[in-house]
């Protein structure tokens, strides 16, 4: 990115929107310190309290517009989750529809100009990924005491295959929570960093409104991404719920 | 020209491991182009598999993440 630099002369390293930084003041960043994604992070719980709480307080019988969407919202994440992992993985429905909003709304307050992507820093993905490791490594143990390592053991396949298909199993499961967290910190930090090239892009005369044409297809594309990504985050949480649930192949 | 050639091997190496994102978005495409050509011969049964396209997306995407994964270690963190 060294030829944008020289038009204008603003800095337009893509990656610089990723850094966090304490809101008040300078010093380094601990773990108490308020940063520019903690702010992000709780207008995202703040957005996804006023659509739930707020707009559901009158329990209108015919809803209004508020009460339509999270309505909508809640019927689509309620069906998903009976659908995929099943009618016994709707305890867990509040859990996946805890994470399904606040990732939808981190992502979509990330995109407005100027503001910091949270869920682009692994540190927040790792965190939700991991809990849903945990929970249903745990809820599958609970459940199903030792019949949870049935999940591992691939019934269907010939005797001798068994053993060399069960370390893959294994594997294959230890690293989901590596792959559920970074799927969705590298589509956002992929996303928000193709618009700011383009905006470095944008700086260069002769090439101009066809830098500006393609942020604004970008942009585009980036509003489907966010949507796409809260979406496939819950669903992979139903899937492995469902796995930990009936472990049988 | 300066630096060492470990430093040069750990550029290729990302660069390598970027094939492999490019590969995963072949079996991306994969996965959705079959599902079109499914749910145009069957479009009534499309929309209850919509849930099982995305998880197949996923499940394809994810090893294409794995590389991103290597290159970015490669990049920042070796």
């Amino acid at each position: 990115m060294a030829e944008p630099t020289e038009g204008g002369g603003l800095s337009f390293d893509p990656m610089a929107q990723f850094e966090v930084k304490p809101l008040f003041g300078g010093g380094d960043v601990a773990w108490y310190t308020i940063t520019n994604s903690t702010l992000w992070l709780a207008l995202a719980i703040a957005a996804v309290a006023a659509l739930m709480l707020m707009t559901t307080t009158k329990r209108a019988i015919v809803p209004g517009r508020g009460q339509s969407i999270a309505e909508l919202v809640y019927g689509f994440v309620y069906k998903m989750v009976e659908d995929v992992a099943g009618k016994d993985g709707l305890k867990f429905f509040p859990y996946i529809i805890t994470l399904f909003l606040f990732i939808f709304f981190a992502n979509y307050l990330a995109l407005i100009p100027l503001s910091f992507s949270p869920t682009s820093q692994i540190a927040v993905t790792a965190v939700m990924g991991f809990a849903v490791f945990f929970t249903v490594t745990i809820v599958g143990i609970v459940r199903n005491g030792t019949d949870f390592l049935s999940l591992f053991w691939v019934s269907s396949a010939p005797l001798p295959l068994r053993p060399i298909l069960a370390v893959i199993e294994v594997i294959s499961y230890m690293v989901r929570p590596v792959s559920h967290s970074v799927r969705l910190a590298g589509a956002i930090t992929a996303g928000h960093a193709v618009m700011k090239v383009f905006a470095g892009f944008a700086a260069i005369g002769a090439i101009a409104p066809f830098a500006i044409l393609g942020m604004v297809a970008i942009y585009a594309l980036e509003m489907l991404v966010a949507g796409i990504q809260a979406y496939v985050f819950a669903i992979l949480t139903c899937v492995y719920l469902k796995d930990a649930l009936h472990p049988h192949h | 020209m300066e630096g060492s050639i470990a430093e040069m091997g750990q550029f290729i190496g990302a660069g390598v491991a970027g094939l492999g994102a490019g590969l995963a978005a072949l079996g991306v495409g994969n996965v959705a182009g079959n599902f079109l050509a499914g749910a145009l011969r069957n479009p009534s049964a499309a929309a209850s598999q919509t849930a099982t396209l995305f998880i197949g997306i996923a499940f394809a995407e994810a090893l294409g993440i794995f590389s991103f994964l290597v290159a970015l270690l490669l990049m920042f963190a070796v």
